[in-house]
């Protein structure tokens, strides 16, 4: 049997590199996501239980319903009030906790062409109504 | 052989013993009574989720109490409590020992698992299994919570028990002509797992006390309004849990490897690397737990670090497979029901193995976590690999048990309403992720793809469902009328079966 043993060194040495590669590939993709560019908007986002508010740059303020500009950066500044709720965009893979305590920042480019409706969703379990915990995302031309 | 049924023993000689075959057996009765009410609540929640709005469960609030209470039930009341159930059967058999090596405290360690059960069942908890703050200790209703507090206290501490008694047993009770580097991979699984339910399980024990005074008001750990911070509850409770689904895992694994051998009838591959990959992975086990916490808003720098940590766990999993697989070769498998659900679990590995490593590929997570793909990922490790396994082993394990056999015909359709069930359940869970689906709903968003995609997962779940069903009843019916099984080679397999002793007298 000894001999063989290195067929398994062998296996071993490919799932290690796959790995690192996978593991790169990964990192630098995450690097490239936590710049934020400059030229962003930031929108303060609460998480409650159990809708979304939403303040724009000039103190104007939206709940239940978030309008944004096609072509535009944006940057959220998340909160959580009372429990963790997690502020997620699947449409635009946006997706990170609201803590209390704690301010979560995630940015998103709103593509030229993406004018229309989409859904927000809660993601993280906050009770009752979490499976409800929905808002309306409109971007606009 | 042990419960003598053609010479019935009185039960109370059963409840009341610390042998530890009776022990054993109390344990895996109690795991596959949870497993069968477990995937009763399984089968509630898929109907429900056959459509959208109310389908048989009127509101939110009871679903997140069956939920909480299905993912605590599988956890801490089938798979832990088949582990000690099956360990307390073997390894003082396989280490040569009379008992194991505190007799008492094995029965002990049992009977505080069933306060801790009933806790769970009476209380009725809607904390989900992980029982997040701020919501577990402002939100969540009383007592409901504060008995899922205690229920976990108690099964905990009952770990611990059994922990230290089986390590004990391992290294000071093997016998004096059994090195530990000959001893079954079946004891090396439980050694390490035990050496992990040691370091791992303390944290979440603080972390229950401090839930609880937060919830009584008297701390504020947990609370930002005090000072606390909710997400240091989340690093206690996974430093904890991360190693903790190696202990579910491990010990599916050593069967794997004792039985694995004896249906290809050939040696293992290698025995060493084996031993090499558990002990490895008992260690790099405990740098990963913060992949559960991606989306928390940890720093890049605490991200890459648990990402590294997790992959560096993953060529221990595969040196496993490589090791079953290459034995397998060439061998002269006989396809008997335990080797038909190793093969399987081991087939369905590999999804599991592979989903995990996306889900730890920084950018991707934000696609997958919480979302139902998640939900088809664990399932698919503990439902897929390390429930098949399990129920395989007890196949296996049958002959040992009870003296007769089981239907082999009847463990056929058994594997394969499980087998093709599972398949299409956590393959249609990881897709509908995709598709957006946060896990822990009552009601989704009424798309055509993500009603049908649930309404696969719910066809799917009633297969395994009746697969069950041929489980349990060919369970009840062949310890009854089963034909006595040869027990010195119950499966044909030219291997010497579990030495088989009478009972010896109580302690
Ligand atoms: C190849 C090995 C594995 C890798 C790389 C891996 C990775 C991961 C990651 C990154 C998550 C977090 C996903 C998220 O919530 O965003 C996760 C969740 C989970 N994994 Fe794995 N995993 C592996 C094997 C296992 C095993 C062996 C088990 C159990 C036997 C397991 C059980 C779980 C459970 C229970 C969760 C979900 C916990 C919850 O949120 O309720 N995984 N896995
Ligand atoms: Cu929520
Ligand atoms: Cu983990």
């Amino acid at each position: 049997m000894g001999s063989h043993v290195i067929y398994e060194w062998i296996y071993v040495g490919a799932v290690v590199s796959l790995l690192i590669w996978v593991g790169a590939e990964a990192w630098y993709g995450e690097k490239l996501l936590h710049e934020v560019p400059k030229d962003h908007i930031t929108i303060k986002v609460t998480g409650q239980q159990w809708f979304w508010t939403f303040e724009h740059p000039d103190g104007k303020r939206e709940v239940g319903t978030l309008h944004l500009k096609a072509g535009k950066v944006y940057k959220f500044e998340i909160t959580g009030k009372d429990v963790i709720h997690a502020f997620n965009i699947p449409h635009f893979a946006v997706m990170i906790d609201a803590v209390p305590g704690r301010i979560n920042t995630i940015w998103v480019k709103i593509p030229e062409d993406a004018v229309g409706e989409y859904l927000i969703q809660c993601r993280e379990y906050c009770g009752l109504l979490h499976y409800n915990m929905r808002a309306n995302l409109i971007v606009e031309a | 052989m042990v419960i003598e049924i053609a010479k019935p023993r009185p039960l109370w000689q059963i409840l009341f013993s610390t042998h530890h075959t009776d022990v054993a057996l109390l344990y895996l009765i109690t795991s596959i009574v949870f497993l069968m009410l477990g995937g009763a609540l399984a089968l509630t929640i898929r109907t429900e989720l056959l459509t959208p709005g109310t389908t048989i469960i009127g509101d939110a609030d009871l679903f997140n109490r069956i939920f909480t209470v299905h993912g605590t039930t599988m956890l801490f009341l089938w798979v832990l409590p088949f582990i000690s159930g099956v360990g307390n059967y073997l390894v003082p058999i396989l280490v040569k020992y009379k008992d194991m090596a505190y007799p008492r405290l094995n029965a002990v360690a049992y009977w505080m698992a069933v306060p801790g059960a009933a806790l769970i069942w009476l209380g009725w908890s809607d904390t989900t299994w992980m029982a997040y703050p701020p919501y577990s200790t402002m939100r969540a209703a009383g007592p409901a919570a504060d008995m899922w507090i205690f229920g976990l206290k108690i099964l905990g501490l009952s770990s611990i028990l059994g922990a230290i008694n089986f390590i004990v047993t391992i290294l000071k009770c093997k016998h004096p002509d059994l090195p530990m580097m000959k001893t079954s991979l079946f004891v090396w699984s439980i050694l390490v797992t035990s050496m992990m339910t040691l370091a791992a399980l303390p944290t979440f024990t603080a972390a229950l006390i401090m839930l609880y005074t937060d919830r009584l008001g008297v701390s504020g750990f947990f609370d930002p309004a005090r000072g606390g911070d909710p997400i240091a509850y989340q690093h206690l409770f996974w430093f904890t849990f991360h190693p903790e689904v190696y202990i579910f895992l491990l010990p599916a694994v050593g069967m794997a490897y004792e039985l694995i051998p004896k249906f290809s009838r050939k040696p293992i591959f290698s025995y060493g690397s084996g031993v090499i990959a558990f002990v490895l992975l008992s260690i790099i086990g405990f740098a990963s737990w913060a992949h559960h916490m991606l989306a928390t808003g940890l720093t890049f720098t605490e991200k890459t670090v648990f990402m590294i940590g997790t992959l560096a766990a993953v060529p221990m999993s595969a040196m496993h497979v490589f090791n079953w697989m290459a034995t397998m070769w060439g061998g002269r498998i006989k396809f008997a029901a335990p080797m038909k659900f190793v093969i399987g679990g081991i087939m369905l590995f590999f999804t599991s193995g592979a989903g995990g490593v996306v889900n730890t590929t920084l950018p991707l997570d934000f696609i997958t976590h919480d979302t139902y793909w998640v939900v088809g990922h664990f399932h698919m490790m503990l439902m897929g690999t390390v429930s098949f396994i399990f129920m395989g082993f007890l196949y296996y394990m049958f002959p040992l048990i009870t003296g007769r056999m089981y239907s082999e015909r009847l463990a056929n359709v058994h594997f394969w309403f499980a087998f093709i069930g599972t398949a299409l359940v956590f393959t249609a869970m990881h897709i509908v992720g995709l598709y957006g689906m946060p896990r822990r709903v009552w009601d989704y968003v009424p798309d055509p793809t993500i009603i049908a995609l649930n309404q696969i997962a719910t066809i799917g779940a009633y297969l395994i469902g009746i697969g069950m069903a041929v489980f349990i009843a060919l369970l009840i019916r062949d310890s009854v009328k089963g034909k006595p099984a040869d027990m010195r080679d119950p499966f044909g397999i030219g291997e010497i079966y579990y030495d088989y002793r009478r009972r010896e007298p109580h302690h």
